[in-house]
């Protein structure tokens, strides 16, 4: 469905991401992990259109969308959720959601994009009420808004952004289990974008590891968290997230 | 037919028939002026409420009325014909400024400052072109014999008011179809957060330019108004960077988020400018500039909704303040 090859982003004489190439299979859920810094977030951003590769080529359903304009990337398919949760608060909680529908299919009709929203907020939990206010909302409601918005553009493939940052454990689980239902239900492909490990390795088919803006490692969960080079990135920089693969590598 | 569209109604009729019951010219003139100035201020807001603050809407009305003036007394084109090629002009000059900022993201002051400058060489082309522009000293379109539909002229103020009254209620109507339609949610969402609205799939550039150009067109037309009304126009008056700054004064005291937010900044500044004249001559002379400028520091610190936006929302929710 998605076939990324040779992708390099270079920020002045910096070079973000170096050589990159995976595939994604039609329904799967692909984890995308890497400590700070190792060029996720800069895929990410290539994927959906917000920044333009300096190299190489990013073919989704056969065709090329490398360089494309964000709405473009959107209205082929592909949405994307941000880490850190960017809802319009001067609209509505439905308005947010119906505006994301309407765009993110093309603005062409209005009654489909109410249906998509109402569909996308049932299937994240939130209240199709059409006045309820953002305002209020707390971290994971906001998380729940962000991946509405998201799916009320009717993606095909949607890019989950560090969807864990700041909930709770319990809300981790939740969250971990939406994403799994919405690819189950919806049939909707994912590529998950994550600095916490453990409940990633939970739900993922497949995982990439990046370092430096290089893929060092691809496969199965239970396979790349026994990856000697795996281990040595996450033990030389953040020893909660060795523990994390430790303990996902148990179960 | 409910309570609101009959007050509607009524509001309507009176408004219409007041030409015909009340003729006291210079009441009808100031009334003229309002109704002009109200549209051009409604044009401004219907971009100005989406923070896309533009200091250069004095350019596009330069335009619109030195382009139907020009087109009248150089080639003889009727205003029908030169008033919808002014509006094409001021269109395509928006195009020209407003495409490089929004394509790279050129937003908040330094879009305010840019703009400024439109304004600015407006002004400086018509003092520049004075040979036929007139320069600063203004240009009047060649007066017809009476009264001629032909080259838009009419002597009487009746004429006037209904014409001024007619695209008043246009502009009216503008401002609430945009509010009506999902330019509005894009609009709104683009002012918070443009990345976040590219995600939901706003093409950002496109709906910025797309309500600049509604804007920009709609001054113009304002401008072409002002001129074929008053028959003399002047860089003061209808360009440059004082009438600039009157309409972002106007419609901010008046209130940019509501629709006749602009029409009340309009009575305010029209009023007071008459005031001063009247009541100081050529003493005052500039004074209203001055006010506006105090004006305008006070109510973006005070009533960012201006008068009428925070005057609706009392009466909206009583006991909140």
């Amino acid at each position: 469905m998605l076939v990324v090859k040779g992708l390099i982003k270079r920020f002045g004489g910096f070079t973000a991401v170096n050589d990159v190439s995976f595939k994604v299979d039609k329904g799967e859920i692909l984890g995308l992990i890497g400590p700070n810094g190792s060029g996720k977030s800069t895929i990410f951003n290539m994927l959906s259109g917000t920044f333009r590769p300096s190299a190489g080529s990013i073919v989704f359903e056969g065709s090329e969308i490398a360089g494309l304009a964000p709405h473009k990337i959107i209205n082929r398919g592909i949405g994307r959720t941000f880490q850190i949760p960017r809802p319009f608060r001067r609209l509505s909680i439905f308005e947010n959601v119906a505006l994301a529908g309407y765009f993110g299919q093309g603005g062409h009709s209005r009654a489909k994009a109410d249906s998509s929203a109402e569909r996308a907020l049932a299937a994240v939990g939130l209240p199709t009420d059409r006045r309820a206010r953002v305002d209020g909302l707390g971290a994971a409601a906001l998380k729940k808004l962000e991946l509405a918005k998201a799916l009320a553009t009717e993606p095909t493939l949607l890019l989950a952004d560090e969807s864990l940052g700041g909930l709770d454990e319990h809300e981790m689980d939740q969250a971990a289990d939406m994403l799994r239902r919405i690819r189950d239900e919806l049939g909707i492909t994912i590529i998950w974008v994550e600095h916490i490990m453990g409940v990633l390795m939970r739900v993922v088919d497949r995982v990439i590891v990046l370092d430096h803006g290089e893929k060092i490692a691809e496969g199965l969960p239970a396979a790349v968290v026994n990856d000697p080079k795996v281990i040595e990135v996450y033990l030389g920089t953040d020893a909660h997230a060795t523990r994390a693969v430790a303990a996902a590598a148990a179960r | 037919m409910n309570a609101r569209n009959l007050l509607l109604g009524i509001v309507a009729a009176a408004l219409i028939a007041l030409p015909f019951v009340y003729r006291q010219p210079y009441h009808l003139h100031v009334m003229v002026l309002i109704l002009i100035w109200s549209f051009a201020y409604t044009s401004w807001s219907v971009m100005g409420r989406f923070g896309l603050v533009s200091l250069g809407h004095g350019g596009f009305m330069g335009v619109g009325a030195y382009v139907t003036a020009l087109l009248w007394n150089h080639l003889g084109v009727s205003p029908w014909i030169g008033i919808p090629l002014a509006l094409l002009a001021a269109g395509a000059l928006a195009l020209v400024v407003a495409y490089p900022c929004f394509r790279f993201r050129i937003i908040g002051h330094y879009f305010a400052l840019v703009t400024l400058a439109l304004s600015g060489i407006v002004l400086q082309v018509i003092t520049a072109t004075r040979d036929q522009t007139g320069g600063s000293l203004g240009y009047t379109p060649e007066r017809t014999k009476g009264s001629l539909l032909v080259a838009l002229q009419f002597d009487d103020k009746e004429t006037w008011y209904l014409i001024a009254l007619a695209v008043w209620a246009a502009g009216l109507v503008i401002w609430y179809w945009v509010d009506r339609s999902m330019m509005r949610y894009a609009m709104e969402a683009i002012s918070e957060d443009e990345d976040a609205a590219a995600a939901a799939g706003i093409n950002v550039t496109a709906e910025k330019l797309k309500i600049t150009l509604l804007s920009a067109v709609m001054t113009a037309l304002a401008g072409a108004l002002y001129c074929q009304y008053q028959m003399f126009i002047s860089p003061d008056t209808v360009s440059g960077i004082s009438v600039s700054l009157q309409m972002v004064f106007a419609a901010v005291v008046g209130g940019i988020y509501v629709a006749l937010g602009p029409t009340v900044g309009a009575i305010i500044t029209i009023m007071l400018a008459e005031g001063l004249r009247i009541g100081f001559g050529t003493q005052a002379v500039g004074w209203d500039n001055l006010i506006y400028g105090v004006l305008l520091v006070l109510f973006i610190i005070f009533l960012p909704k201006g008068i009428l936006g925070s005057l609706l929302e009392r009466m909206r929710a009583p006991g909140k303040s």
